[in-house]
């Protein structure tokens, strides 16, 4: 199963993780799908569709830290790692990323 | 041996810990205890597996008992060695080479999923859902999926589905009944169900009878007794439970179903006792948690030797379905039975709301309430206690018009059930609040788990710490100045000053282990600034994207730019300013703001510095926790009635403490009569002209709450009005809670104390406030200059597009 999906899965280098603040997010658009990607300040990636599911927040934007987002339009908030809203309303898709020699590389299945 | 009588169970399952647990608190001395479980763990709530599921909780926070308890307790555990055998004339259990001799042996060995006739059924990728392992399992091999079936319509099967939907699978629901939770609800509220099920994101097929399983080794779809099928990667078993009763039966007790137990639950072997999903009462089975709490309770007593009531009579079985966003709680019957039956429904289509009431004899014999359940601690006491019901049906769906408790909890026997969760009862909580001191919910919580889980039963507790405490404790917590710190606001003011923090990220490493908590980063950089001011080491990312921008985030993510204008007074060259920007950037909506300023709705992020530049004007701070705009009437300068010049005042009002930031935000205005056209009386702080001077209002609201504000103070001159106010915000400052409003001080302080604070000054603290307002007011800056010097490169940065290389 795994030697099948991971034929599947398509790597996409996003730049530098420089270009991300320090505990922050920035939005990227990948193949026209906008996707947060997150630099905690402990250096953690996490990276989710940049789309709050209760009504289209753009997480990006939102304040991270401990491994969760709080989303900016109304303060649901959710676990990076999961993408479960921490109240169990919802959940965001996330994806797998890395930083590799600096550069962010984002995984979609 | 220790001369004790020796406790053997197998199963360390919810039933058999609880027993144990119950059996300890009657009596710790009388028994040495050994458990086997088949399960390599302590032992956890089996309730919340598709918590662990939808990943809401960790593995780990539904153990109800950690290993250490049962080392606490000296407990023999065999934690992953299921007993094997029961050789009832030697009195020993044997599993995995170990022998444990009993005196008294009790089955609580549980159930497991009940896996129906389908053909071709043993394929990669069908799963039951009954464990923590096949909830790991599930959630690792739904991963590479992304269609999931679930077989079985009923509770488990619906949070299964919810589980499998949150892991961004297409879910598909397949019933053979006509509706959802046929056991729980009748046909209209399954179709209600089932609506809200469709609208989360659900698939329902109902009437279906799944009868092959398709694809080779690995599973591709299902075929139903119609001839149709259903492509699906992967399909969750919840059809049911059965008894794992195998052990018993080998070994020679009765078993029907389950292992036969009478009403003290002993099986045919007076010295077994079977309790939970494994154990036949009466004829019937249980797979709810409460009943498996009542024979608990039942069988420790009788091994304790003080059995009360009788023994065990069978339970009235509570469903409550734990899919968020639906909320349902059904109890006995759903249909009635008997002609004299009364029936009380209501149904509110368009809200998914479904309410109804099976009455016999005054009684309640079943309850339904679907989309809205306040009622439904009060119904389920009604119904456990088996009590006379009111005369006003419709109280017990909607709660009365005035708010008044239909049951009190005076009327509650001690043995009453109130939180249903953790079986926890009247004479528990009243313990714990006379002799455990607990003041507060969360304390019962601690002490006794009631209220920790589904909550349903809070309201509940915060009756029962009236009647026995007399009042209900604050948390300590609503004292600190951020839940995640211990602290309150002075202390922790005093170890920020003591340890010198001058960042949210230091402050999170300094005193809290270096944990960050996202939902107080901006109230601990407001908390920072005011202490610290030009000192504060600003770091962006503890700011709420309105203050990170300077600019309001809307609902579709845009933000609304409001320039500063001051006292509301503006010119022909600013308008057309205002307007050639508006045009220039495509802006699509100009909006005259509640406080008598222009907003340009609808800016990208991208666009805001350009936006400033080309408008050429401060900032209106129209986004953040800080003086906003002060609101004007045309006062002695045009009106007829004006008695003072509130355009002059409330300039200068704006100028002076324009953008100084405060707990909240601060709504303004100076009116130039009574007549009080610009509201000052329903502002955070307002200037009223009266003959020969002004009135100064603080601690009004038109928002959330309406308030009417109240006067601190009449003074003669503009100049006055300007000390008091800004003796006022800087006391705001200093005092206010993170996102208390000014009338939440002013209501909490009292405006008597104010006066005697800020203008009788009886402290001496006037003049530091004074200088404190001033020393905030020349370390101000305007935000929109970043739009020449961003603080970091992305900080007006849009969407990077990627491009995938195909």
């Amino acid at each position: 199963m795994e030697m099948k999906h991971a034929s599947l899965e398509i790597v996409v280098p996003l730049g530098p993780v420089d270009a991300i603040p320090l505990g922050q997010g920035c939005t990227y658009v990948v193949d026209g799908c906008p996707i947060a990607v997150f630099r905690q300040r402990d250096g953690q990636l996490f990276a989710t569709k940049n789309a709050c599911p209760h009504r289209g927040g753009p997480l990006a934007d939102g304040i991270i830290g401990g491994g969760k987002v709080i989303c900016p339009l109304h303060g649901r908030q959710f676990d990076l790692k999961t993408g479960a809203s921490v109240d169990g309303d919802y959940a965001v898709q996330t994806y797998p990323v890395r930083v590799e020699g600096g550069e962010i590389i984002l995984t979609l299945a | 041996m220790d001369g004790r009588t020796r406790l053997v169970v197998i199963g360390n399952g919810m039933a058999g810990t609880k027993v144990v647990q119950e059996i300890l608190s009657r009596d710790r001395e009388r028994f040495h205890v050994v458990m086997f479980g088949s399960e390599p763990y302590g032992n956890y709530d089996r309730t919340l597996l598709s918590d662990v599921l939808t990943g809401s909780k960790d593995a780990k926070q539904i153990f109800l008992n950690s290993l250490d308890w049962y080392r606490d307790h000296n407990i023999t555990l065999h934690a992953g060695m299921p007993a094997t055998a029961i050789d009832r004339d030697n009195k020993i259990v044997r599993g995995g080479g170990i022998e444990e001799s009993y005196d008294t042996l009790i089955i609580a060995t549980g159930s497991r999923a009940l896996v129906p006739p389908v053909k071709a059924l043993e394929k990669i990728g069908v799963f039951v859902f009954r464990t923590l392992d096949d909830c790991q399992t599930i959630e690792a091999y739904a991963r590479g999926c992304r269609r999931a079936a679930v077989m079985g319509g009923g509770l488990l099967g619906l949070e299964a589905a919810r589980g499998l939907l949150s892991l961004g699978l297409q879910v598909t629901v397949v019933e053979m009944m006509p509706w959802l939770m046929a056991q729980q609800l009748d046909a209209e509220g399954g179709a209600l169900l089932q609506r809200s099920m469709e609208q989360m994101g659900v698939q329902t097929l109902l009437g279906k009878t799944v009868t092959r399983a398709l694809g080779g080794k690995r599973l591709t779809g299902l075929e139903f007794q119609d001839g149709t099928t259903l492509d699906t990667d992967m399909v969750v078993m919840s059809c049911g439970i059965r008894p794992n009763a195998e052990l018993a039966e080998r070994f020679g007790l009765a078993v029907d179903r389950g292992i036969v137990v009478n009403d003290r639950m002993q099986t045919s072997d007076p010295d077994i006792y079977a309790v939970g999903e494994c154990a036949q009462h009466r004829g019937k089975l249980y797979g709810l948690v409460a009943p498996l709490y009542d024979q608990a309770r039942v069988l420790a007593e009788h091994l304790t030797g003080v059995l009360s009531n009788g023994g065990y009579q069978g339970s009235r079985s509570i469903t409550k379905l734990k899919v968020m966003g639906i909320q349902l709680v059904s109890m006995g019957d759903t249909i009635p039975s008997d002609p004299q039956d009364e029936v009380v429904s209501y149904v509110e289509p368009s809200r998914g709301v479904y309410k109804k009431m099976i009455i016999r004899n005054n009684r309640l014999a079943g309850a339904t309430l679907l989309g809205e359940t306040d009622t439904a601690g009060v119904l389920t006491q009604m119904f456990l206690l088996n009590a006379e019901l009111p005369d006003r049906r419709a109280d017990l769906l909607f709660g009365t018009s005035t708010g008044a408790p239909i049951l009190s909890v005076f009327d509650l026997p001690d043995h009453a059930q109130i939180c249903h969760c953790h079986g926890v009862t009247k004479g528990q909580i009243k313990e714990a609040i006379e002799f455990g001191k607990c003041r507060s919910v969360s304390q019962i919580g601690a002490s006794t788990r009631a209220g920790t889980s589904c909550g349903g039963c809070k309201k509940l507790l915060e009756q029962f710490l009236e009647v026995y405490a007399g009042e209900v404790a604050l948390d300590p917590a609503e004292h600190w100045y951020v839940p995640s710190l211990p602290m309150t606001r002075p202390e922790l003011v005093a170890a920020i000053k003591a340890k010198g923090i001058k960042s949210v990220s230091a402050l999170f490493r300094e005193l809290n282990g270096g944990r960050e908590e996202p939902s107080h980063k901006a109230a601990l950089a407001s908390l920072l600034k005011t202490i610290w001011a030009g000192e504060y080491e600003d770091e962006r990312d503890a700011r709420f994207i309105n203050d990170r921008v300077h600019a309001n985030i809307q609902k579709d993510g845009t933000f609304s730019v409001v320039p500063r204008i001051y006292g509301g007074v503006t010119s022909p060259a600013e308008l057309r300013r205002i307007a050639d920007v508006a045009e220039r950037y495509q802006v699509p909506a100009i909006k005259l703001t509640g406080g008598q300023r222009i907003a340009l709705a609808g800016v990208r992020k991208e666009q805001l510095p350009h936006v400033w530049k080309d408008l050429g004007m401060a900032s209106g701070h129209a986004y953040t926790k800080a003086v906003r705009s002060c609101k004007t009437c045309v006062g002695s300068l045009f009106c007829r009635f004006g008695l003072g010049d509130s355009i002059a005042l409330g300039i200068k009002i704006e100028k002076r403490f324009h953008g100084i930031e405060t707990p909240h935000k601060m709504k303004l205005a100076a009116v130039g009569c009574p007549r009080n056209c610009a509201e000052s009386t329903v502002k955070d702080l307002g200037a009223v002209a009266i003959e020969g001077g002004w009135q100064v209002y603080v601690g009004g609201g038109a928002g959330t709450r309406v308030r009417a504000a109240d006067l601190l103070c009449t003074v003669k001159t503009h100049e006055e009005v300007l000390t008091y106010m800004g003796r006022f915000i800087q006391y705001y400052r200093e005092h206010g809670k993170y996102m208390e409003r000014a009338y939440g001080l002013v209501e909490r302080v009292g405006i008597d104390e104010l006066r005697e604070l800020l203008v009788k000054d009886v402290e001496g603290i006037g003049a530091r406030l004074d200088a404190e307002i001033e020393r905030a007011v020349e370390a101000r800056t305007d935000p929109w200059a970043e739009a020449d010097a961003p603080v970091y490169p992305a900080q007006f940065g849009g969407p990077v597009l990627v491009e995938l290389k195909r």
